[in-house]
């Protein structure tokens, strides 16, 4: 392991920026430019401009590929379709979770996986090791490409314009697809319609040496809708309100995707479309047992599940803070909790027993040793309109 | 760079003091610049009671931003004297203006702070 701190093809931008620089997980990156809650406003109303460069890329080519992803991660990618994107986990022998991901599919025997930038040595290693076998080649090719996301309502119009051939392509992209885009000046990117926001839009994957170029042509471009540089603090707001789950927080080893609601990512296949073997797939199955048996005795079951919280008072719950019964006692663990800026309350998500998992459940959550109620909510908190 | 005024005292918990350190004093207490721009957006300032003997090292509030919650210290020993109230429905103030409409509480000193730092020391520890 190294202990150098990475930078971003983009540092020089940031600096330039007057960003906030903080250690993210090995990275020097932006945790703000301006401020927080005006970076997330943007997002939700306009469009924010993001470095993800610290995401791990890790491309998978050969015959075998799709044999090879469908054998080494919990859903099915041989039918993701060409250009496609797919939300997916890799899993243990044992069904907890290594890591989640978005794998793309850029050619019929060629895909790029996306992991966070904590696990990515991890997940190339197993990937690496489970390859063994497949006619596949696993390429680490994180220091060769910088991930710009373009989120929010507006992303559509800003990606249209920093295009060299206009709008029609982008207009045409479908959420969770992708395709190849020359942008303006000739520069090539893979651009995707997928993101950690719960707003439409974009992530560009560019070559390190033209992520420059690309960051200011974005900048250029939507300033006048409205577009300003964000940074990771208010990505994890963002996700938060919407929902979605942060490796470390709501998803690790010690949990499964049922434990964490994602249940729907473990595709065993059915009788008219069988699947094989994958790794983790035993353990998933008994787990899927498990916990369709606890459905009709949610009340007397051991099992804990990932629900939403929120609270009417002023103080929020944040990661680690315990859940607490009506007598007070420790029953479960907040993963993740912010004051919602978009819904002004204290918003939290939380493992809770699945006698206390019910939409309406009032909980206590031990903020610093004082009691503060909150309420089980569905998920997601926030759901972009139409 | 942040602010690190010249005319005040600090502690290592990034508290500000303004005032003379004279025992039954009354000194001006807020947290720095530098604190303030690591919390990101303040949203949320529980403020210490009036009334209440404090001591130096004691927690006497918190501090919350989207990102993240941060204790209060008190960085002298005496009572509090005032609060700042518009903080309940302008937290943001404190990032604003950490030095001035950003202040939190007032305290009367029982006896003279020690441990308090320059601005050059503070500045220091800071970099």
């Amino acid at each position: 392991m190294t202990t150098e701190t990475l930078r971003s093809p983009l540092h020089d931008e940031h600096v330039a920026l007057g960003a906030t620089l903080v250690d993210f997980a090995g990275w020097e990156m932006p945790v703000r430019y301006t401020g927080d809650i005006a970076e997330h406003t943007a997002v939700r109303t306009a469009a924010g401009l993001f470095d993800l460069s610290h995401m791990g890329e890790i491309s998978v080519r050969g015959a075998d590929a799709e044999a090879f992803l469908d054998d080494a991660l919990v859903g099915r990618m041989s039918a993701v379709k060409l250009w496609g994107a797919k939300y997916t986990m890799i899993c243990a022998a044992d069904g907890g979770v290594i890591d989640d991901l978005i794998v793309y599919r850029r050619d019929w025997d060629h895909f790029v996986i996306v992991a966070n930038a904590s696990n990515k040595d991890v997940v190339f290693a197993e990937l690496t090791e489970r390859v063994e076998g497949f006619d596949a080649e696993v390429e680490d090719i994180s220091d060769q490409v910088a991930l710009i996301a373009v989120q929010g309502p507006r992303a559509e119009a800003i990606v249209s314009r920093m295009t060299a051939r206009g709008a029609d392509d982008i207009e045409a992209m479908k959420y969770y697809s992708a395709a190849n885009v020359m942008l303006a000046g000739g520069i090539h990117v893979f651009a995707a319609r997928t993101g950690y926001t719960g707003e439409d839009g974009f992530e560009l994957f560019v070559g390190a040496d033209e992520a420059a170029a690309v960051w200011q042509l974005a900048l250029a471009q939507g300033a006048a809708d409205g577009l300003i540089p964000c940074g990771l603090s208010c990505r994890d707001t963002l996700r938060l309100e919407a929902g979605m789950p942060l490796y470390g927080n709501e998803l690790s080893r010690a949990r499964t995707p049922f434990d964490a609601g994602l249940g729907r990512v473990v595709v065993f296949g059915t009788e008219k479309n069988p699947r094989g073997d994958f790794v983790g797939r035993t353990a998933l199955e008994a787990v899927r047992e498990t916990w369709k048996a606890a459905e009709d005795t949610a009340a007397a079951s051991s099992l804990s599940t990932l629900v939403g919280l929120v609270g009417d008072g002023r103080r929020a719950a944040r990661a680690g803070y315990a859940v607490l019964d009506d007598a007070g006692e420790a029953v479960g663990e907040v993963t993740s909790g912010a004051p919602s800026p978009t819904l002004g309350k204290p918003i939290a998500m939380a493992y809770v027993p699945l006698a206390l998992a019910a939409p309406g459940t009032e909980v206590g959550i031990d903020v610093r040793g004082r009691r503060e109620t909150m309420t089980v909510t569905a998920l997601p908190f926030y759901k972009r309109g139409a | 760079m942040a602010n690190v005024p010249d005319e005040l005292q600090y502690s290592e918990e990034h508290e500000w003091v303004s005032g003379e350190l004279a025992a039954d004093a009354v000194v001006t207490i807020g947290i720095t610049e530098h604190a303030a721009e690591a919390l990101g957006d303040i949203v949320y300032v529980e403020l210490p009671e009036v009334g209440a003997a404090v001591s130096a090292g004691d927690v006497c509030g918190e501090l919350e931003s989207t990102k993240a919650v941060s204790e209060l210290y008190c960085p002298v020993t005496g009572d509090v004297v005032a609060v700042n109230d518009e903080l309940s429905d302008a937290p943001e103030a404190i990032g604003e203006d950490a030095y001035g409409e950003g202040w939190i509480f007032k305290v009367r000193l029982a006896e003279v702070p020690e441990g308090l730092l320059d601005s050059e020391a503070y500045a220091a520890i800071t970099e």
